[in-house]
């Protein structure tokens, strides 16, 4: 819902009333969640005045890295005029918190950001209205500083929040209340602690394996060596011989429960079991044919002009296949769950981005209504869009429903690879046509496996056609993927920003001409032409066209309303293959920045993580086995691969606050591609750019 | 073999009377309550479990307790003294170099280790020895300045 439509549809100014904080809300709140699937327009569903003046901030978004906790705080704490450190965080807590539909997407700040806005100024006013009236001032003669409202001019008269509210719930609403405009911000746009900076620096910061519930039994679940194979034997004997174990059996769940993590390893381990064998599907080599075999039908994703028009004005035309490979979450936390089942009602806490969702899931697998569910999100241990469901917190709470116990399941890490819903492989299929004078006159592109998102390129293209074949988000004939996929970090703009990034490289070597010259050229976006500009000043971008052997290359993208531009250099080293990335310089337009250190946090981030995607991380696969099992031979960026990196955000206060977690790494891919390709004069069409790659392309020319 | 394992933990004295065979890291996290301990891979090769055996960095998933045995062992909950942070805490808070947290403790104990050895160790000589811990979340760049600030300080840090 838009901020404005949220405010017009809130209710009319009423009577004052009163109401005991404690006892209905928790009703109330499941009542409004099911009566619509929305966010709640009562204000109260977000933040609690204390008696104390101390704020809290209820929000169904989750703390996994990001900073939410710290840039939503600031939202309220603008609003509200409170100081930030008077403002306590209650996140992903599915009984507290207003229903939310998960955090992924960049979606916290651009689309929750002035939800929060609109009901935390809503607030204000009504607060403001209640002291105008307890002293017969109309509210313009009022201020508010850090929670404390004064008559103007008259500072013996003043009350703080709390005294005006005195522990109790607001029951007024206003219509029309506007935001700060962003010229009146005092916290908004200036760089501040993390509020989660304390807890994280000692170990006090609770993830859900930390939960320690008296009593707990830690499940380790039996799996299947391959995917698809079907248990048919099993004996437990051994298993059950150890003391403290017991084996409990939920349907398809089977596992061995210990009070000691690692004991019900052990008995997991002693377990004897026969499977069935699946027949082969593809493997990590045959897998993009199996792709173009069984992908659905493809789906228009945009269509301008006429592409055989666009081919008779070009000169040149250029076509192109690239692909790239399964790639994995690997948070450093795995999957984990507490689930405790009590008189009818379950509670989990849980490692996920989707407690709502969750919460769903719970319900549905132990034939519960949601009101019988309660998820609790603690820290999360990084998420990169793979904890969006709980399957672990089902597995949790049904084996705490059979056991009788808390039961704790925490997925050891090649549980982790076997059971995550990887970035899909695809293909992306490009062709594109350039005049005599340089400009692009045509592009027809087809994307198969990785979905549509920025699939139509930003450039200013007379003649153009894109098409899209099976998703990230399902919708995928059973077969297509041989295990699970789901949204990885930016989804399907990862794929479509390597294949558009470098084809428009390609373009630019076929024209003789400087990729960034190549690129102005072909843009009529003004915001895509300030980032370009701002990377290449900074960068100190000499124009030469590729290969220069320089090793230098740039990528740009936009996600999520977010402009991002790069530049790096490279060195290869022609005997190994192996590529080391020197320096990377980003900048990047978001709108109004809400905390500018924590903007950087993410570009910093996705320019590190995009190092592993686009160098070295494949999830290679057979017969149904996912060969990955630990960070031996899933290899992720580590310190001695850092480029030194230069981040730029640009100030733009006429664009609200976009999407700031993924936007940065959508560039990657073909920025690592076009910088190997001005260094050695071979480009790679295929992701990760692993050193035999780069051999195998130095070696086929 | 179950036997009685006494050892130091952050000062203290404890003894845990279990298997002798079981790794430290679920003595600490279950037996004894301490989950600033993280499981991230169980075979030493993520650095989430670090924590200090002797003044050095081992990873707590990889460590049998018979190896404890006699030993001190400092987890990050032993770090902060008289709830005054230790200067690596206080940098990385001040660095903001996390962002999940999750690597966080095992980041810190690494330094640590690498400090009480080496107390003013080159930006290559950090990076060289955090080589074996892993961060997700990618705040690389923070860590390493967060570690130098404490390492370039008059007199070193520990």
């Amino acid at each position: 819902m838009k901020r404005r439509d949220f405010l017009l549809a809130t209710g009319t100014v009423g009577l004052v009333l009163w109401f005991p904080l404690e006892g209905s809300l928790q009703a109330q709140e499941s009542e409004r969640t099911a009566a619509r699937p929305g966010y709640p327009k009562d204000f109260n569903a977000y933040l609690r005045i204390g008696p104390d003046g101390r704020v809290t901030c209820l929000v169904g978004k989750v703390e996994l890295g990001q900073g939410a906790m710290t840039a939503l705080a600031m939202l309220l704490a603008e609003e509200l005029d409170v100081a930030l450190e008077r403002v306590d965080m209650v996140m992903g807590d599915t009984d507290l918190c207003p229903w939310d539909v998960g955090t992924f997407g960049s979606l916290s700040i651009w689309q929750f950001g002035p939800v929060l806005r609109g009901a935390a100024a809503e607030a204000r006013a009504v607060l403001l209205q209640m002291a105008g009236e307890r002293w017969s001032v109309s509210a313009e003669r009022l201020q508010v500083k850090d929670g404390v409202i004064s008559v103007i001019g008259d500072p013996k008269r003043q009350v703080s929040y709390g005294q005006l509210v005195q522990g109790r719930q607001i029951e007024r609403h206003l219509e029309k209340v506007t935001v700060k405009p962003v010229s009146a911000f005092r916290l908004v746009g200036k760089s501040v602690a993390r509020k989660d900076a304390q807890e994280k620096v000692t170990g006090r910061a609770k993830y859900a394996a930390d939960t320690g519930l008296p009593g707990t039994l830690h499940a380790c679940v039996l799996r299947p060596p391959i995917h698809g194979a079907k248990l048919q034997r099993v004996d437990t004997g051994a298993a059950e011989r150890i003391p403290g174990v017991r084996i409990v059996r939920e349907g398809d769940l089977l596992a061995a429960l210990h009070e000691r993590p690692d004991l019900a390893t052990q008995a997991r381990r002693v377990i004897k079991a026969d499977f069935s064998h699946p027949e082969a599907g593809p493997d990590d080599t045959s897998i993009f044919d199996h792709l173009l075999k069984t992908a659905p039908p493809a789906q228009l994703v945009y269509e301008a002009g006429d592409l055989r028009a666009g081919a008779r004005q070009a000169t040149r035309t250029l076509e192109a296949t690239y692909l790239n490979s399964y790639v994995a979450h690997a948070p450093i936390e795995t999957h984990s769950a507490v689930a405790q089942f009590v008189d009818g009602k379950a509670t989990v806490w849980a490692s996920t981005q989707a407690p709502f969702i969750v919460r769903t899931e719970v319900a549905r697998a132990l034939g519960l209504p949601t009101q019988k569910v309660r998820v609790i999100t603690p820290y999360v241990g990084g998420g990169f869009g793979g904890k969006s469901s709980g399957p672990q917190a089902v597995e949790a709470a049904r084996l705490a429903r059979a056991a009788g116990v808390p039961v704790q399941v925490v997925w050891d890490r090649a549980e982790e690879f076997f059971h995550d819903t990887f970035r899909p492989a695809a293909v992306v299929k490009l062709r594109a046509g350039l005049s005599a004078s340089g400009r692009i006159t045509f592009w027809d592109g087809q994307v198969v496996g990785a979905g549509e998102r920025e699939a139509k390129p930003f450039y200013a293209i007379p003649h153009q056609r894109t098409t899209s074949a099976g998703s990230w988000q399902g919708g995928n004939p059973p077969g297509m993927h041989p295990f699970g996929i789901g949204p990885w970090r930016a989804p399907s703009a990862n794929t479509n920003g390597f294949a558009r990034e470098s084809h428009i490289d390609a373009l630019a070597t076929l024209a003789g001409r400087d990729p960034l010259a190549f690129r102005l050229e072909n843009l009529s976006d003004p915001r895509m032409t300030r980032v370009l500009n701002q990377v290449a000043e900074r960068f100190r971008w000499a124009a030469k066209p590729a290969p220069s052997g320089r090793g230098v290359g740039l990528a740009c993208a936009v996600y999520r309303g977010t402009y991002v531009a790069a530049m790096a250099e490279v060195a290869v080293d022609k005997a190994t293959g192996q590529v080391q990335v020197k320096r990377v310089v980003m900048a990047q337009d978001m709108g109004v920045v809400v905390n500018p250190d924590g903007a950087l946090q993410q570009m910093e981030g996705c320019i590190t993580m995009g190092l592993g995607s686009a160098l070295s991380e494949e999830v290679r696969f057979k017969g149904g086995d996912v060969l990955e099992k630990n960070f031996d031979t899933y290899g992720i960026p580590r310190f001695s691969w850092l480029p030194k990196i230069e981040t730029i955000l640009i100030d733009n206060p006429d664009v609200p606050a976009q999407g700031g977690g993924e936007p940065a790494i959508t560039v990657m891919g073909a920025l690592l591609a076009n910088a190997i390709h001005d260094a050695i004069g071979v480009r790679l069409f295929q992701l990760p750019m692993t050193p035999e790659r780069v051999k195998a392309a130095l070696a086929h020319g | 073999m179950i036997k009685p394992i006494p050892f130091r933990l952050n000062g203290k004295r404890v003894s845990l009377t279990t298997d002798d065979g079981r790794m430290l890291l679920w003595a600490l996290r279950s037996d004894l309550a301490l989950t600033g301990t993280k499981f991230g891979c169980g075979e030493a090769l993520c650095g989430a479990c670090t924590v200090l055996l002797d003044g050095e960095a081992v990873r707590a998933c990889s460590v049998p307790l018979k190896a404890v045995a006699g030993k001190q062992v400092t987890t990050i909950e032993g770090l902060a003294k008289n709830g005054r942070l230790h200067a690596l805490q206080q940098a990385f808070l001040d660095h903001h170099a996390f962002q999940c947290g999750f690597c966080t403790p095992g980041m810190i104990l690494s330094a640590y280790a690498l400090l009480l050895k080496k107390p003013r160790p080159t930006r290559d000589q950090i990076r060289q020895h955090l080589e074996g811990n892993l961060c997700r979340c990618g705040s690389h760049v923070r860590i390493l300045d967060a570690i130098e600030a404490v390492a370039s300080r008059k007199g070193g840090a520990a």
